[in-house]
């Protein structure tokens, strides 16, 4: 496909302007731009036909099925787009007096409202704009609260070694210095190993229930009630909560801040990388520290932590939660998360005799599948399979993560898959074991269909080109 | 009630029996009792799509749409082609995910590639990312970049968006990390006492340009200061300004930032928005987030992918300098869509409508009495008056005719104008000030 | 001094007063195609046992621990515009040269590594 800049014709433009209605100010002539720059030209309709060819050539939860797990590929409702698109939403600036942004106000509070309904917290920010946005600001909230409650010593952050590389990196990005707490020979919490790594210093731990491997911890009350004995907090990460949504609350199984990933439990849509929001919600006991923004005049927490982000945070993302959240109430909530389940449970019993299963129990949302015998059999890797899957026009499952498990792949269907979709999709993944003993090669030059063959990507990393040159 | 589940209840009932189970409830058997919820209280019974599209438009009709805007501080009403929404609809942009498989992606990556290089372009650059959260926070990662073991002390120019200094002061809380102000004279940074007012662990200063008051500041000899003490320059842009002003590259800035919610993004009362970041070569790899580079696939043609991960969270874990792992993709491509169709042409002419309808408003403003320009330096499209009357007055008085004012800030009003105001808008304005000022 | 190796993989060769260090055949064949090197600056302090540089592949990232404690005294420049040296002949492509050295990290003989790592393995 040609580049933008490659489909370029010097004076190819449009007119999107009027010529101006006012007489010509004087320039600052020392300060305008002289050196040479460039940007496309191209007409409307050269431009209409690059992003609709670019747009063919992107796999969306629209194409097909995408069961990447641990990101909740749910289906993006057409209404939330509808809804998020009222002018009343969007041509709104965030610094218009108060009585003219009603609208907008009741939009964060009901948001507000039903989130702490699901997750069992007090209150609710939407400022953060991702999910390590939000983890970054949970953790800054935790900081805050020993800071002010004169508890310097805790720096200790106790991490999963199944947890997200993001909880680490947030964690060093508040300060805390990161003990990684082994899981057990079940994929949970090595419960003694915790026990172990509790002290004074602990400020606490960063928990995804279910975890990474989409297995629920049946010891998660005796955990966060040992994390609470050693004075630390208890930060849960939501990117799991598909799973047990208007099931099981975060606040009801010892968590004192979460975040939210409204862009895979709330169904807005991931945009090829964002905007999502990563909403934190909190108890009573670290409200003081939640942010505000500076010129939006909210009524500032005591103490709080600042902003991690100006004004509000994605607004227009949480206007689609909120649209969401409404349309499903609290009993399509529970059915969503139950069917999300037994969807996974119902994908890993079609695929266990096709793939181990990492973890041979009853899983969440989300299951685990571990080639490594076969990579030692064979040589093919799960690299190799997800390529091989391309081939039969789905999107793979994630891989290489959760990384205690060597060649893994993670599938996470989602509830807006239905019962017959499931069973095409195994029979897919039937075919591509076939291949592994019948026509290897494909696999390892796979993908051989697509648009374009495997990326090299050592090539990218080593003689970075990040931009076009003419 | 909509859950979107395709599977009837009598399908469903078939795959438990299937897997042996009778009940949901044996689906949710590790969770302990005490905690497994029957019913989920304190949020409503489900409703049709058409009954909460009617409480969703509810909503928005509380909400005031001024059909003129002069306010800025952040956020600008510029007026976005049809185009950028048609794209930015398109139902495979809005439902992928990030582009880890290549081979599928094609379409998202070389979308970012050509945001990067547009970026590059109008910030006189050499690498971008494919963008962060937000202005404010791009200013707060790009000062994080500048971080050695000798040099932690972060300075930030105190005209710049008072969002920014604060969400730079967040992201430093925490870390071993000092952020100083730098104090303005008359509206802009003082070059003379620059150069002393560094110390020797400078990393960084952050400058905006334009500065928080719309005013001009001197990028070239700022950055020759900064040089000079062996610190590094970041300079928050406004895009727009970029269509007439000096690339911050040209003149010699480190790191460039910003807010790219100007190239075809609504205000959407703040958010979301994307933050842009692009840096010379010798930075590259301190560049925080995602990354499009080029190269070639196993058939020899030219293939884009995300690289230079091994900086990331999701590899260096507790090693990563930050935790960022998105970029606001769909925001990108409105920016990316919006710098491909306006084109050079349509940047400059965006740039010179808001510069030469700011400059009338500000004539005509201080014709009326009590009115003045509180500073003198040239300016881009905001700028500051002093108000004989309460800032509220002047609100409310333009707010009857459909004109949200300037921002009341100490000292006056802080106003702006884009290309969207019209000369009888700007007029009406004026007229309606003198008449609130006479009162 | 013939050369000496880590359990962690790294190389050690005694050349006049300075201590050559590297990483081993082994460390390169599992790390795969090296893409980067962040390497440490000459006159930094490095301690025995703890990482002084780390090595980039396209997805990993391993920390290089030093054999002994004391002082960089040279830097392999050439690593950074070819990290890639470091597959083509690990033994030829030092990474650090040490100097001032004092404690050490546990050193083994070329036999006794090779068992090591058919162990590993």
């Amino acid at each position: 496909m040609k580049l933008i800049f490659e489909r370029s014709t010097p004076g190819h433009c449009s007119d999107y302007l009027p010529k101006s209605d006012v007489e010509k100010a004087p320039r600052p002539e020392k300060f305008l731009r002289k050196a040479k720059w460039m940007l496309p030209e191209v007409a409307e309709v050269e431009a209409a036909r690059h992003y609709k060819e670019l747009a063919d050539q992107t796999f969306g939860v629209v194409s097909g099925f995408y069961p990447l797990g641990s990101c909740t590929m749910k289906y993006n409702p057409r209404l939330n787009e509808r809804v998020a698109s009222f002018p009343g939403f969007t041509n709104i600036h965030p610094l218009q007096p108060k009585d003219t942004v009603k609208g907008c106000q009741a939009v964060i509070d009901l948001a507000d409202e039903m989130l702490c309904a699901v997750t069992g917290m007090d209150k609710i920010t939407i400022q953060p704009a991702a999910g390590a946005h939000g983890e970054f600001l949970g953790l800054l909230l935790m900081k805050a609260y020993f800071d002010h409650h004169g508890q310097t010593q805790r720096t200790k952050m106790l991490v999963p070694d199944a947890a997200h590389g993001t909880n680490p990196a947030s964690a060093v990005m508040v300060g805390f210095d990161v003990v990684n707490i082994p899981s057990n020979a079940n994929g949970c919490v090595d419960v003694e190993a915790l026990k172990n790594a509790l002290g004074d210093d602990t400020a606490g731990l960063m928990l995804t229930n279910p975890n990474t491997l989409g297995l629920f911890d049946p010891q998660i009350l005796e955990i966060t009630s040992l994390v609470h004995e050693a004075g630390g907090l208890c930060y849960y990460d939501g990117a799991n909560l598909n799973a047990i949504m208007g099931q099981v609350r975060p606040g009801d199984m010892g968590f004192d801040v979460i975040h939210l990933n409204l862009h895979k439990t709330f169904s807005t849509p991931h945009g090829g990388g964002g905007p999502g929001s990563g909403a934190v919600g909190c108890k009573d006991i670290l409200k003081p520290y939640l942010p505000s923004s500076f010129l939006g005049k909210d009524e500032r927490p005591e103490h709080s932590v600042g902003q991690v982000r100006s004004f509000y945070g994605n607004f227009g993302v949480v206007v689609r939660a909120l649209t969401y959240m409404l349309t499903l109430g609290a009993e399509g909530m529970r059915e969503a998360s139950q069917t999300a389940v037994l969807n996974a449970n119902y994908l890993m019993h079609l695929l266990k005799d096709v793939f181990p299963v990492a973890y041979d129990h009853i899983c969440m949302h989300e299951f685990v599948l571990t080639l490594a015998d076969i990579k030692k059999e064979t040589g093919i890797s799960a690299l190799d399979v997800a390529k091989g899957l391309l081939d039969f026009g789905m999107h793979p499952p994630t891989m290489y993560f959760p990384l205690i498990v060597p060649e893994a792949l993670m599938l996470e269907p989602t509830e807006t898959e239905s019962r017959q979709s499931l069973i095409d999709a195994a029979e897919k993944y039937k075919l591509v074991k076939e291949k592994i003993y019948s026509a290897p090669d494909e696999l390892r030059n796979a993908p051989l269909t697509t648009y374009i063959g495997r990326p090299d990507e050592v090539k990218a990393a080593r003689n970075p080109i990040l931009r076009y040159e003419e | 009630m909509a859950g979107y589940i395709p599977s009837t209840s009598d399908e469903r009932q078939l795959m438990l029996e299937e897997l042996g189970m009778k009940d949901y409830k044996d689906l949710y058997v590790d969770v302990p009792a005490s905690v497994l919820l029957d019913e989920l209280p304190g949020v409503a019974k489900g409703i049709s799509e058409m009954e909460a599209e009617t409480a969703m438009r509810a909503m928005a009709e509380m909400n005031v749409l001024y059909p003129t805007v002069l306010r800025g501080a952040g956020i600008y009403d510029h007026y976005i082609p049809s185009i950028v929404d048609t794209v930015a609809g398109k139902e495979e942009f809005v439902t992928a995910y990030t582009p880890y498989q290549a081979e599928i992606s094609q379409g998202v990556l070389q979308s970012i590639f050509e945001y990067q290089t547009m970026i590059c372009e109008l910030t006189g650059m050499d690498a971008s990312n494919a963008s962060v959260y937000d202005g404010a926070s791009a200013a707060a990662e790009g000062s994080m970049m500048c971080l050695k073991r000798n040099r932690n002390v972060v300075y930030v120019a105190d005209n710049a968006n008072p969002e920014t200094i604060e969400t730079i002061k967040t992201y430093a809380y925490g870390r071993d990390v000092k952020v100083e102000m730098l104090s303005s004279k008359k509206g802009v940074i003082d070059v003379n006492v620059l150069e002393d007012a560094l110390c020797d662990e400078a990393a960084c200063l952050f400058v905006q340009q334009p500065n928080f008051y719309g005013l001009i500041e001197d990028i070239e000899a700022i950055a020759d200061k900064v040089h000079n003490k062996g610190a590094k320059l970041i300079v928050g842009c406004y895009p727009t300004a970029l269509g007439m002003l000096e690339s911050p590259g040209a003149l010699g800035a480190d790191i460039a930032t910003g807010d790219g919610q100007p190239l075809g993004i609504p205000m959407g009362y703040g958010g979301p928005t994307v933050g842009f970041m692009a840096t010379k070569k010798a930075m590259v790899r301190q560049l925080p987030g995602r990354i499009v580079g080029q190269t070639t696939d196993s058939r020899g043609g030219r293939a884009f992918v995300l690289t230079l991960q091994a900086r990331e969270q999701h590899i260096r874990r507790e090693k990563a300098s930050s935790n960022i792992c998105s970029n606001q993709a769909l925001c990108a491509l409105r920016a990316g869509v919006y710098m491909a169709v306006m084109g050079k042409k349509g940047l400059s002419e965006a740039a010179e409508l808001s510069y030469d309808k700011a400059h009338y408003l500000a004539k005509r403003l201080c014709e009326i009495p009590g009115i003045k320009m509180v500073y003198d330096g040239p300016y881009f499209n905001e700028f500051m008056t002093t108000l004989p009357v309460d800032a509220a007055q002047i609100e409310k008085a333009l707010h009857k005719v459909g004109i949200l004012s300037g921002l009341p800030v100490d000292g006056g009003m802080l106003w702006c104008v884009t290309e969207k105001a019209t000369k009888e808008a700007l007029d009406l304005t004026v007229q309606t000030v003198r008449g609130a000022v006479s009162k | 001094m013939s050369r000496k190796y880590c359990k962690t993989h790294e190389w050690v060769q005694k050349e006049g007063n300075l201590y050559v260090v590297g990483i081993t055949d082994y460390a390169q064949e599992e790390l795969g195609d090296i893409v980067f090197m962040n390497l440490p600056n000459v006159g930094d302090e490095v301690i025995a046992d703890e990482p002084f540089a780390d090595v980039e592949s396209v997805k990993a990232v391993s920390d290089i621990l030093s054999p002994y404690t004391g002082r960089i005294a040279e830097v392999n420049e050439d690593l950074l515009d070819r990290p890639e040296l470091i597959n083509e002949d690990p033994y030829k492509a030092w990474i650090v040269k040490l100097e001032d050295v004092s404690d050490s990290a546990e050193l083994m003989g070329e036999a006794e590594y090779l068992a090591f790592i058919e162990q590993e393995g």
